[in-house]
């Protein structure tokens, strides 16, 4: 077999120093993504780091009226908080959109931000695919393509970011906690941690080799009504065609974050300020540089009238 | 047995087990996780090796090259099975590319060699260090583009000309000439493909999943070039087939060489990602119809065409059989053309033929009944036919389509449905009925099967019939009870092993009725020997309640079974009455969707499916059929589609993930009705087949339905929402 070593870490410093000092090591959680990926041999670590046992699962409140919840609070335990229900209902809504409940009840909240895209040619070992081998080409730019970005992609890359749990993170203005190999910390706000693949789509967020996410942080709740809307051809366990996260207060104005069009959670502040105006003139602001192909060009169309519904909806 | 004259009043008709909704006899192996499935089987071979394939990397072309001794040296590794390595091999009749390929490459994904080591994620690590270079060749790949140089297929059973079609349909007052698609698909089975398979010298043993174990035997032998009568083949369980089991195919055949170079047992599953491309799949079609009808309703001239590919020595996908037989018209034509496609090998899948075929028709017959402002239930009744229209002489040995069609709509409150489409709203959701009728053919085909009766009185039945999760072992075991007299719990059914005679096997919703009357036939033998040791006329002699009577005398069976119990084997064939008769099963299938009216998503809301088909053995079991069949319509009208890379040559979806069928969300509320009917002239269980007439239907009536929701007519499946959208309302 590929033989991989396996420790359990002690603590996150340790952790992200034992990641750190082999190049090819992984970090495993929950393992939903990681272990399907390395049987299919797209990921081939040749260390795992189990993090399980580093107490980072408790949602605890801020002394900002926010809420810090440990990387490793499980997604069905994070959208049943009660805190999360009352004043982050976006958030819960999008974790129960997403996966399976045997699914949720494993994957953890850090892990779910680092899910890897679900692009059927990443999946395929024969096919060329930047995202996994560096250089390749892009079998995707020119193929089947439904349910690929129709903005942000690049010559290189058009895969989607699959998470729907990061799209209400990126509508929260949520930021990522961070410990280095060396035991510093840092905090990435959340629109900074995915990075669009420009000519590097196989280097995904802004985590350095060995870093390790300790904790998502929510501001203080930011009120409205708080909507997810995830479509997709079957009723439940699929991946997003389209969604949107939505935070609308009484007057008309709030945020909006897409999921299923772009490599991260799709959000432009600029957008937000046509929300008065209607959803045609936030899809419009919001995908003004959208480059669909001819199979995902209905996405256009349909993020605006998904918004329509969203924001007819948080109306009353 | 010879089955030629209709069949007279006979044991079964008492119905003291058959015609009883009855619970598997093998579900609490199921439901205990106990039941042996191929690739567990441990007890039967406890040292087997791990095999795992190499799949082509191209469509076409050739291995230049291949460098296996890196794989060769991995940790655990046996063997390295090849084309080259193998030895000489032959094909099975039923496989149209070769399952082993090389140096010719024929399909994606084909299997091009087998790793073989001690565990199975050796054998994976392995496999990855089978370096092959490939020249790669040009394919043809796109079905609309190799449309044009389709041909009529060798056989031509399928065209067929009646009247004066072209003159008809000029002349016709009303008239539909329209296209419809519907893509390839995948079966998607829970099972994979998989083989444990163990060499004794020159005998073969093989435990796998199969639905044809007689077919897959004589293909078994003939690839590997040895006698059929050294291969076994055992297939207690199968975890889904839908045709895509019917067949040898690669686990097998590799297990089989790869248990030869180990020099022990070998098992093998298919990987997922391999099962798309690697197998068989239903292909595309592209089928135009045309029907020209009186202003009355009263249909003239239909006429439909169907183009589907396939590689060279492939079958075209049967699309049009069922419009030569399902309503009346004086002039018709069908056509079949098939193309060269260079994809996996099309074959069978959930009702081949009259599902996709279906799909098409229906929306047709749809969009024809609101051209003259009909019912399209009542449009399809008025154009029933009680004979064959291309050979009236040929009665329907029953039909009761439009029974079915009228206890349906009254059932379902078709009569509240609005004709004018998108007119009904619930909320959010735009709402519509629609309506199809369900068609398919009931196959016959000669079955037969060992039964012996012990000293203790029990009964044991012996067939290489299959149980696909369709119920077969207990319609088999209430066969046996209620021909011999004994309760079920007196019932041993023994499945699924060459060694035993050979069945009608499970496919094409023939399985029930055939191997049902392969188990009467021996049935009738052994209560003659029975009857016979006892001095009874068999004529006189009554089986019940585990005794033999006649006339005043009784005597338990285990008694006249004796020390060394008692044997019969027989089966049945069948004579020309499928030749007088048309033998076709009906139904009607009613669906109300929601639309969303702001995204398009489509969900199903309740679905119902009225059925004639014959004497129904097991009401349970076959209402299971249905609702899986129904389940299958949905998939197949809303979801399910293998996507084309037309550059590459490959089904790119190729997972679970990618590849969506239903799921339980999708499936809110089904509902079936049996109609009472006896077909005295399908065999002497009078019965048919149903599961697959649960699928032929249900994907137009959910076009049909989302049509009368929005207003939108699609004619490409799957019925998606971005065919829809731009034609949805202003979202406000």
């Amino acid at each position: 077999m590929r033989p991989f070593t396996y420790e359990r870490a002690s603590s996150p410093a340790a952790a992200a120093e034992a990641v750190r000092r082999t190049p090819d090591a992984r970090f495993i959680a929950g393992g939903t993504n990681l272990l399907d990926l390395m049987k299919l041999e797209i990921e081939t670590p040749v260390h795992l780091v189990d993090v399980n046992g580093l107490k980072l699962d408790s949602v605890e409140p801020t002394p900002e009226g926010g809420l810090r919840i440990g990387a490793l609070v499980r997604n069905t335990d994070l959208a049943a908080d009660p805190r999360v229900r009352r004043d982050y209902g976006v958030l819960s809504r999008a974790l129960l959109a997403g996966a399976s409940g045997q699914l949720r009840n494993k994957a953890t909240t850090a892990g779910n931000l680092l899910q890897r895209t679900r692009c059927p040619y990443f999946y395929d070992t024969n096919q060329p695919c930047n995202k996994r081998r560096p250089g390749s080409g892009c079998a995707a730019i020119g193929g089947f393509s439904r349910q690929l970005a129709v903005i942000g992609g690049s010559d290189t890359c058009i895969a989607t970011h699959p998470s729907d749990m990061a799209v209400a993170m990126r509508v929260l203005d949520a930021t990522v906690e961070t410990v280095k190999p060396d035991g510093a910390t840092r905090i990435i706000p959340i629109v900074d941690f995915h990075r669009l693949p420009d000519d590097t789509p196989h280097i995904e967020t802004a985590l350095e080799h060995g870093e390790l996410i300790t904790a998502v942080t929510l501001p203080k709740p930011a009120g409205g009504a708080q909507i997810y809307r995830k479509v997709r051809d079957r009723a439940s366990y699929a991946f997003a065609l389209v969604s949107v996260a939505a935070i609308v207060q009484p007057d008309g104005s709030g945020r909006v974050a897409l999921g299923g069009v772009a490599p991260k959670p799709w959000r432009a502040e600029d957008a937000e300020a046509e929300m008065p105006r209607g959803a045609k003139a936030v899809a419009a602001r919001l995908l003004a540089d959208a480059k669909p192909t001819h199979d995902n060009a209905f996405k256009l169309p349909l993020v605006e009238r998904t918004l329509g519904a969203v924001l007819a909806e948080a109306k009353g | 047995m010879k089955f030629d004259t209709p069949a007279t009043t006979n044991p079964i008709d008492r119905l003291a087990v058959v015609g009883k909704p009855t619970p598997r006899i093998d579900g609490p192996l199921k439901t205990t996780g106990t039941a042996p499935y191929a690739y567990e089987r441990h007890d039967a071979v406890p040292d087997a090796a791990y095999g795992y394939i190499v799949g082509s990397a191209i469509a076409k072309g050739r291995i230049a090259a291949m460098d296996l001794a890196d794989a060769k040296a991995a940790p655990g590794v046996l063997a390295v099975v090849t084309a080259e390595t193998a030895g000489p091999l032959g094909k099975g009749k039923m496989n149209t590319a070769t399952l082993l390929g090389g140096p010719e490459i024929e399909h994606y994904h084909q299997a091009v060699a087998l790793v073989v080591a001690e565990s199975f994620e050796q054998a994976r690590a392995a496999a990855r260090l089978v370096r092959v270079t490939y020249d790669r060749a040009d394919g043809s790949f796109d079905l609309a583009h190799a449309k044009d140089g389709a041909t009529k297929p060798e056989d031509g059973k399928s065209d067929s000309n009646v009247g004066d079609f072209t003159g008809a349909f000029a002349a016709a007052p009303v008239t539909l000439d329209e296209t419809y698609t519907t893509p390839d698909q995948t079966h998607a089975m829970m099972e994979p493909h998989a083989t444990v398979a163990a060499w004794d010298g020159d005998r073969l043993t093989v435990w796998l999943s199969n639905q044809m174990i007689a077919w897959t035997a004589g293909d078994l032998a003939r690839t590997l070039k040895m006698p059929k009568e050294k291969v076994r083949l055992i297939s207690l369980f199968v975890g889904g087939g839908f045709g895509g089991k019917l067949f040898l195919r690669a686990d097998t055949v590799l297990a089989a060489l790869g248990a030869r170079a180990a020099g022990r047992p070998v098992k093998v599953a298919l990987q997922r990602p391999l099962i798309a491309n690697n197998t068989t799949h239903r292909p595309a079609t592209i089928q135009r119809i045309r029907i020209g009808a009186e202003r009355d309703g009263t249909i003239t001239a239909i006429a439909h065409e169907s183009w589907s590919g396939n590689l060279p020595g492939g079958d075209p996908e049967t699309a049009v059989d069922q419009t030569k037989l399902l309503y009346a018209g004086a002039n018709r034509l069908t056509a079949l053309r098939l193309a060269r496609l260079d994809l996996p090998e099309g074959n069978a899948m959930r009702a081949p033929g009259e599902a996709p075929g279906m799909m098409a028709l229906e929306i047709a017959m749809d969009e024809m009944a609101e051209k003259l402002g009909l019912d399209p239930v009542e449009f399809r009744i008025r154009n029933d036919t009680q004979v064959d229209p291309v050979q009236p002489d040929r009665p329907f040995s029953q039909r009761q389509l439009v029974e079915c069609l009228r206890r349906g709509a009254d059932r379902f409150g078709w009569s509240k449905r609005n004709a004018r489409p998108g007119q009904s709203r619930d909320g959010r959701w735009l709402t519509g009925l629609g309506v199809a009728a369900a068609f398919r053919n009931n196959l016959l085909t000669k079955s037969a099967a060992r039964v012996r009766l012990d000293k203790q009185g029990r009964v044991t039945v012996e067939t290489d019939m299959t149980d696909i999760g369709t119920g077969s072992y207990t319609i088999i075991a209430q066969t046996a009870a209620e021909m011999m007299g004994v309760g079920l719990d007196r019932v041993t059914v023994r499945l699924g092993d060459s060694s035993f005679p050979a069945s009608a096997g499970s496919g094409g919703q023939w399985g029930a009725n055939n191997s049902t009357a392969g188990v009467y036939a021996a049935c009738v033998k052994l209560r003659e020997a029975v009857a016979g040791r006892l001095g009874f006329n068999s004529a006189d002699a009554v089986f019940a309640d585990g005794e033999v009577r006649a006339g005043n005398r009784s005597i338990p069976l285990a008694q006249a079974a004796g020390d060394n119990g008692l044997a019969a084997e027989d089966g049945i064939e069948y004579g020309d009455l499928d030749k007088r008769y048309q033998q076709s099963t009906f139904g009607a299938h009613f669906v109300e969707v929601g639309v969303d009216a702001a995204t398009a998503e489509i969900r199903v809301r309740r679905m119902l499916a009225v059925c004639a088909a014959g004497r129904i053995l097991n009401p349970l079991s076959a209402r299971s059929q249905v609702i899986g069949a129904m389940t299958m319509g949905v998939g197949a009208a809303l979801m399910e589609e293998l996507a084309v890379d037309r550059r590459a040559g490959f089904f790119v979806n190729h997972d679970l993930a990618g590849y969506e069928v239903p799921v339980h969300a999708d499936i809110p509320h089904q509902e079936v009705i049996f109609l009472d009917e006896t077909d005295p002239i399908s065999s002497p269980m009078k019965a048919k087949g149903v599961g697959e007439l649960g699928l032929c239907g249900v994907g137009a009536a959910i076009a049909n339905a989302v049509y009368n929701a929005t207003g939108v007519r699609v004619r490409d499946y799957p019925v998606t929402l971005d065919k829809l959208l731009d034609r949805m309302p202003e979202v406000g």
